[in-house]
């Protein structure tokens, strides 16, 4: 089958500065794909060399088959919601919606019928007359994610999409941008720097760091087989331990992750490993504790209900040796 | 750190100043109450006192006979200017206006653009020196400078010569109207030296205005669909219209106002500038040339409310 979106080996330089490093990616029509990585790590680059905005520096790139390298972004059916929205402010909202109709000179009754279905499918019905000035945040996306949507792209690109929302809102809009993905059967591609949105949100995640992409894979995968200390590190928050900690315990010197939940607090009387309790904190159902074996810091994530440590105790860990991951790459 | 001495509220600045602080900052409204009573004084009754008395005069008429002002109330001096030589001169000055605006514009905006979206760092620091240096020499010597470039034996003559092109400016200066003896005395000399000189003043607000377009609805727009073209005349071009708008304004209401510039270069045919001149002056006719000084302020009111009608400000 051909994929939606077709990197091979794409750089995009500039300068010395390699945002983007041979990244190889495939992405399939019709998923829910998130570009996971810090800030700095190439993603949005990456985002914008999909768009056309940026040309890459080398490398192939394919839309559905076709090439896109060269191709200016209004040839390319592919829409771009952007971070900070970019709503045109001498225009209202019908009208921001239905720029792209105007463009391809879609007479205007017709182009404000499908605008407007356009913002009720966004759940911004009557809004139409305001100019983007007057509305909320929240409402701004929703606008922008109408405009991008109204003339069915092949590709939608979403850049920090849930970026400058506040907590409540962004859940409300998770959830909508997915079950909006399954009802239109786009492929989504989104950008983002938070591991929990991309982990609930995607089909498939690709976690980038230094312009390089160092793992595909589903959340799951991703979560629990991390490849990279990186990945381990930047997904989640695993505990990475050091290739002599490893030996001690699998006789491998390999680094390892270990998520902070398989950690369990035991008795330290005859446990087979101490540590102390260095930190503590409350997050309701479950405690964070910050442990200290021999010089090596971990983090255990426990059940509130049964924990009753406090700091400076010394306490027994343990964990079943088949929740440590050995990982492959030592970088 | 450096711990304060004293207890939680520290004590009292001392002196006339320490004690200032504290009433300002209780009354906010007095500091805006002290910093705004001279300037509105100055705005108010110095600035557009001073109008308001002159145009209180172009309700009095002059009696033709004894060259006195009549202060009483009449509408006749109104009625002066549509007689045929007087509404020429209005007519010939709104064209010339307009004419000087669209082409500022014209000259203008690629300039503007070019310094909004490509020059950085020195090439900023150049491009404003650019286009303030002509500013920092006396408009007179700019003005007379032009009259030397313009006139028969100029520069300009000269140059045409030298290319064999005089049979071409000779035709050009054949058109009735914008023609002449020589372009130093022609509406075209006119039209060129407002042109220069006003330049500065539509420039300015137009790069402003292109600056501030964000980048990303550039973007945007590309990705919604928009070739360049369509990008720049459905997002570019209106939002740097106030821009354009308030350059058109100083081009406009400066050409409407001057008397120097057509006197030196041009016909003899007056502009609105030179009749205000003339009537006040050696005609005594102060109703009159306030009379012509209401003209502008009546097409600048009209010349707004229709770029207000048309969206100009739309993106402010």
């Amino acid at each position: 089958m051909t994929s939606a979106v077709s990197l091979q080996q794409v750089s995009r330089h500039f300068g010395a500065v390699r945002a983007m490093d041979s990244v190889d990616l495939e992405i399939a029509p019709g998923e829910f794909f998130a570009m996971l990585g810090p800030s700095g790590s190439g993603k949005t680059t990456c985002l914008r060399v999909i768009a056309g905005f940026e040309q890459p520096t080398s490398g192939h790139i394919e839309i559905f088959g076709e090439t896109a390298e060269g191709v200016p972004p209004y040839r390319r059916n592919v829409n771009t919601v952007f971070q900070d929205y970019a709503l045109f402010p001498h225009l209202n909202v019908l009208d921001n919606v239905a720029y792209s109709l105007m463009l391809r000179k879609v007479d205007k009754v017709d182009r404000h019928r499908q605008a407007e279905d356009a913002l009720a499918l966004v759940k911004l019905s009557g809004y139409g007359t305001r100019r983007p000035g007057q509305l909320s945040g929240g409402q701004r996306q929703r606008v922008a994610l109408a405009r991008a949507i109204v003339n069915r792209p092949k590709v939608l690109l979403l850049d920090e999409p849930l970026g400058a929302l506040d907590l409540k809102l962004r859940e409300r809009m998770q959830d909508e941008l997915k079950s909006l993905q399954r009802s239109l059967g786009i492929t989504f591609i989104f950008v983002t720097h938070d591991q929990g949105e991309a982990l609930s949100m995607a089909d498939r995640v690709a976690v980038f760091s230094d312009g390089k992409v160092m793992q595909v894979g589903t959340p799951e995968d991703i979560y629990n087989h991390p490849n990279s200390r990186f990945v381990a590190d930047f997904v989640g928050s695993s505990n990475v331990l050091p290739p002599d900690f490893t030996a001690a315990i699998t006789g491998q010197r390999a680094w390892a992750s270990l998520r902070p939940e398989a950690i369990r607090i035991t008795p330290s009387d005859g446990a087979a490993m101490q540590g102390r309790v260095v930190a503590r904190s409350f997050m309701g159902s479950t405690v964070r504790l910050g442990l200290d074996v021999n010089g090596v810091s971990l983090h255990a994530v426990v059940p509130a209900s049964t924990n009753t440590t406090a700091i400076g105790d010394t306490v027994g860990v343990a964990f079943a040796p088949e929740a440590l991951h050995l990982m492959g790459r030592e970088a | 750190m450096t711990a304060l001495e004293g207890g939680a509220i520290l004590p009292r600045r001392g002196g006339i100043f320490g004690a200032l602080s504290d009433a300002f900052w209780r009354h906010p409204k007095l500091l805006v109450f002290l910093m705004l009573t001279p300037p509105v004084l100055w705005l108010g009754i110095i600035y557009l006192g001073s109008l308001l008395a002159l145009l209180l005069q172009s309700f009095y008429s002059l009696d033709e006979f004894s060259g006195l002002v009549v202060p009483e109330f009449t509408l006749s001096t109104y009625a002066q200017l549509f007689r045929p030589s007087n509404f020429d001169i209005i007519v010939r000055t709104v064209l010339m206006a307009a004419v000087v605006t669209i082409a500022s514009g014209v000259v203008a905006f690629p300039i503007a653009y070019m310094a909004a979206r490509y020059a950085k760092g020195k090439w900023k620091a150049l491009f404003y020196l650019g286009v303030m240096l002509p500013l920092w020499s006396s408009y007179l010597v700019k003005v007379y400078a032009w009259k030397l470039i313009l006139a028969k034996e100029g520069i300009l003559n000269w140059v045409f010569e030298g290319l064999h092109l005089t049979p071409l400016l000779d035709a050009f200066l054949a058109i009735p109207v914008i023609g002449g003896n020589s372009l130093s005395v022609s509406y075209t000399g006119t039209f060129l030296v407002f042109l220069y000189i006003w330049l500065p003043y539509m420039i300015l607000p137009t790069q402003a205005a292109l600056e501030r377009v964000p980048v990303n609805l550039i973007d945007a727009s590309g990705d919604l669909g928009a070739t360049p073209s369509q990008t720049f005349w459905h997002v570019i071009f209106p939002l740097a219209l106030p821009g354009l708008v308030a350059g058109s304004i100083f081009t406009f209401s400066l050409t409407l106002g001057d008397y120097i510039i057509p006197n030196i270069v041009g016909s003899s045919r007056q502009i609105i500038g030179q009749a205000v001149y003339a009537q006040q002056g050696s005609a005594g006719n102060i109703p009159l040339a306030a009379a012509f000084t209401v003209v502008p302020i009546v097409i600048m009111g009209l010349y707004l409310w229709m770029a207000k009608r048309l969206g100009a400000f739309n993106a402010l």
